[in-house]
């Protein structure tokens, strides 16, 4: 059987660009085979994705040099239509994705292209929806869905017709941690048992690692990297420290080696050096019951708090010093005409200066709360109170409206945001890093607001940006801005946020110090939490519990 | 403007059939100029919309319509010259030379501002009940490229909404005046061909074009409505030929404004009215 997907020497250069896009890549994927593509942020993930689907160049034009295969189909010969039979493609916007009415007809429609007879569509149907979860939706409106319900009916469409090479662009880069493990708990059962060769585009590669045969890493558009996961991170610790998994990130700060390609492995390693890491998560055993003087941290921020509940100091906040919150929530419900209750009177306040985390499933009232905050929605009941609140929303380039970024600001806050650079430059044409800065000049411009909310700020960020971020947010709030931030990024969580708000079926579920949040969960936790049970959040902070525990051990 | 199930005779109908009725309907408009021919139709087009349940969202439509109606009706006289009735003597302009303004440039100005709320009315009510699947489906079969450019255009308005809505939020949530409309407008619009460009990129992957040949077994029998909405249009279509072969419609907007009303002008109008909304009239099988 010919490869699922074979690179010749293929480069590419989108019309007018100047550099390549693509640069001599040689790449063969077995049939089968499950290859994780990792990368910084306009590496050329999503062209050769794009490459593989043979929309570039029939679609996009350009220059392409070299030969490509997919599913045995040259792509200089055959249209994307053709290769559709053989690879289903998923893009990172879920909303230019849904071309149909109905999340039946979305999922038919593949299907119908392919000639299939009403009964082969309707079983291709009821076995996709049922694989993905998404049977509930199946007679809901697209335009009613959700972002992360639109990006699993997305997936559906693209896979239902059980291609042979399954082409995906961060396909959970909108969901939850529950329902993106989910998801790739479906593309492993896809690999294993029908055997579609899987190529996934990922930044948070630690979701998806230990499902991999192979990573691929790109780095301006060559292939940098192409090793098994393990060699992928020893590769990535020497060569490419923002590509490394928390838990990789851990063990190479304390020293130790090989790096773990997934929790279980990094959990065994330390077993084996007889380092308990605490069994039972949920409780915080193992380190959690032992002082950790060395990773307090005065700022309130997660790995303080960590130690404070190592020392069995209970977090609280203090009522009576605290003064006129920021932001506050009394009572708030939020039932939409005709439609589900969003909210169901949510209590909340956040005091000037802090830094909150929301969390929660898809659909848990995250987006809604920050909308209410800046005044976007009014609540059906309750009051929301606050100053002045600057929201900025998922997708950063809706903030732009003109065609020079220099006309989008005054030049002296271009100039305080970084930007002076970029004035001449269309808003569509800055990377996705620098359209987040731009979006978070434009909503911090004028009065300094009261309270800064970012909803999902990092959706396909890469880590050199999250950190880039994490400054900015950090500098706010001291100056005084309470920063909200909607996330299902634990990891940016755990080092941005001093408290956690999980939201379930409209109300906080939990709000306490993100320690204890992030700490104990299964789902919502960081990698470093789950190796370490609990004891700590941050690679960082868990590293220095690793090298004492040597010492002590 | 976008599709929404209704318990209706044109929802009920299949796509191929409900879009031809409304191009039909938009045809039939622009076939006469009589202001008493086309404010029947208006109405018709209104009743119809009434019908489908769907009239608040086609006069939505129409009254965003209206200004560009107002524009054409104000700009006819001030480009047209013909006319006996000089009603103001504006001089020497610029690049236009003398501007005299007639009341029968004005009068037809306000013919032709009609005639686009018409049309625009029954692409609204098109928009607004007939189902963008079915027509993708129907579209399928006809050709690649016409199936695209339909799918594009059934798609884009709904993505370009969910643009402009957020694009609109985001402009709430800036310090000071938010930007104007046009603003907004303007941008969502520049996007419009990237917008376009990721759809289609979609389609592509989805295969859309790749079988030429339907889905063995996934024809419907032909229903009393798709028959019903059918007949209408080719009713609609014989007597817009009968209407302008037999010289009913005696209208002449120039040297001098004539639209004298007969009863065989008013004749014209009922049997527009009749055949465009008689389908409606059938409300078995309507639901779904």
């Amino acid at each position: 059987m010919s490869a699922a997907l074979c690179l010749e020497r293929v480069s590419y250069r989108y019309p007018g660009a100047a550099r390549l896009a693509l640069r001599d890549v040689e790449l063969q994927v077995a049939p089968g085979e499950f290859v994780v593509l990792a990368g910084g942020s306009g590496s050329g993930k999503s062209t050769l994705l794009r490459a593989a689907a043979g929309l570039v160049p029939h679609f996009h034009g350009g220059e392409f040099t070299g030969r490509l295969e997919a599913g045995g189909l040259d792509t200089r010969t055959h249209e994307p239509a053709e290769i559709a039979a053989v690879a289903g493609t998923l893009f990172q916007d879920p909303e230019t994705q849904i071309v149909m009415g109905t999340v039946r007809a979305e999922l038919a429609f593949p299907l119908e292209n392919r000639g299939f007879g009403a009964a082969a569509v309707a079983r291709g149907v009821e076995e996709a929806a049922l694989a993905l979860g998404i049977a509930p939706l199946l007679d809901r409106s697209t335009h009613a869905l959700s972002g992360g319900e639109l990006q699993r009916v997305a997936l559906g469409a693209a896979l239902v017709g059980r291609p042979r090479l399954a082409l995906l662009d961060e396909p959970t880069s909108q969901l939850d941690p529950v329902a993106g493990d989910e998801l790739l708990g479906v593309l492993r059962r896809l690999n294993e048992e029908w055997g579609t060769a899987v190529i996934l585009a990922e930044h948070r590669l630690e979701r998806c690692l230990s499902a991999a045969d192979r990573v691929v890493a790109l780095r301006d558009g060559a292939v940098a990297c192409d090793a098994d996961p393990r060699g992928f991170l020893t590769w990535a610790g020497e060569h490419a420290p923002e590509l490394q998994t928390p838990g990789a990130r851990l063990f190479a700060l304390a020293g130790r080696r090989p790096p773990p390609v997934s929790v279980k492995e990094a959990r065994r390693a330390l077993a084996a050096e007889g380092v308990e890491a605490g069994g039972a998560a949920a409780d915080g055993a193992g380190f959690a019951a032992r002082p950790a003087a060395g990773a307090a941290d005065d700022d309130g921020s997660a790995a303080g708090h960590a130690s404070s509940r190592a020392f069995g100091r209970p977090w609280r906040r203090d009522r009576g010093e605290r003064a006129e919150p920021a932001l506050a929530f009394s009572s708030v419900w939020v039932e939409l005409k005709g439609g589900a209750t969003v909210l169901r009177g949510v209590d909340l306040e956040v005091a000037p200066g802090e830094r909150v985390a929301l969390m929660g499933r898809n659909g848990a009232g995250k987006s809604t709360l920050l909308r209410l905050a800046a005044g976007l929605l009014a609540p059906t009941r309750g009051t929301v109170r606050g100053g002045r609140v600057a929201l900025a929303l998922q997708n950063p380039g809706d903030y732009a409206l003109h065609d020079r970024v220099g006309d989008e600001l005054p030049a002296d806050a271009l100039a305080a945001a970084g930007l002076a650079a970029l004035a001449d430059r269309h808003p569509r044409d800055l990377s996705g890093g620098e359209r987040q800065r731009l979006a978070l000049a434009i909503v911090l411009h004028g009065e300094r607001p009261a309270v800064v909310c970012l909803d999902e700020p990092t959706r396909g960020m890469d880590r050199g940006h999250k950190d880039a971020l994490l400054g900015l947010l950090g500098d706010l709030a001291g100056a005084g801005s309470a920063v909200v931030v909607a996330t299902h990024d634990a990891e940016f969580a755990a080092a941005f946020a001093a408290r956690t708000v999980l939201l379930g079926d409209g109300r906080p579920v939990a709000d306490a110090p993100t320690a204890d949040v992030l700490a104990g969960g299964w789902y919502f936790a960081t990698q470093t939490a789950r190796i370490l049970g609990g004891a700590a959040l941050l690679p960082e902070d868990g590293a220095a519990l690793l090298r004492r525990e040597v010492v002590v051990t | 403007m976008i599709y929404q199930c209704r318990a209706s005779a044109l929802h009920a109908t299949r796509a191929a059939a409900s879009s031809a009725w409304c191009v039909v309907l938009a045809l039939v408009a622009l076939s006469f100029e009589h202001p008493v021919v086309l404010g029947g139709l208006l109405a018709s087009v209104l009743l119809a919309a009434a019908g489908a349940r769907v009239a608040r969202r086609v006069a939505l439509a129409l009254a965003f319509a209206l200004p560009i109606a107002v524009a054409w009706a104000l700009i006819n006289p001030l480009v047209d010259r013909r006319g006996l009735t000089v009603i103001a003597r504006l001089g020497e302009v610029p690049a236009l030379g003398q501007l005299d303004v007639t009341a029968e440039a004005t009068a037809y100005g306000g013919v032709l501002a009609l005639r686009v709320l018409v049309v625009i009315g029954c692409f609204a009510l098109l928009s607004a009940a007939v189902d963008p699947d079915d027509l993708l489906r129907a579209f399928r079969r006809v050709s690649f490229r016409s199936a695209l450019t339909a799918a594009l255009a059934t798609r884009m308005v709904p993505v370009l909404a969910r643009d402009a809505r957020r694009l609109h939020d985001a402009q709430r949530c800036i310090a000071g005046a938010p930007a104007p409309r046009r603003a907004v407008v303007r941008a969502v619009a520049s996007g419009a061909l990237d917008r376009a460009v990721d759809v289609a990129a979609t389609l592509e992957v989805r295969g859309y074009g790749a079988a030429r040949r339907a889905p063995r077994g996934g024809g419907r029998p032909w229903s009393r409505h798709d028959l019903a909405f059918v007949a209408s249009a080719a009713a609609l279509v014989l007597i817009g030929l009968a209407a302008t072969l037999g010289d009913w419609e005696r209208f002449a907007a120039y040297p001098s404004f004539a639209a004298p009303v007969d009863a065989r002008l008013l004749g014209l109008c009922a049997a527009l009215a009749a055949c465009a909304l008689a389908p409606f009239a059938d409300r078995r099988g309507i639901g779904r």
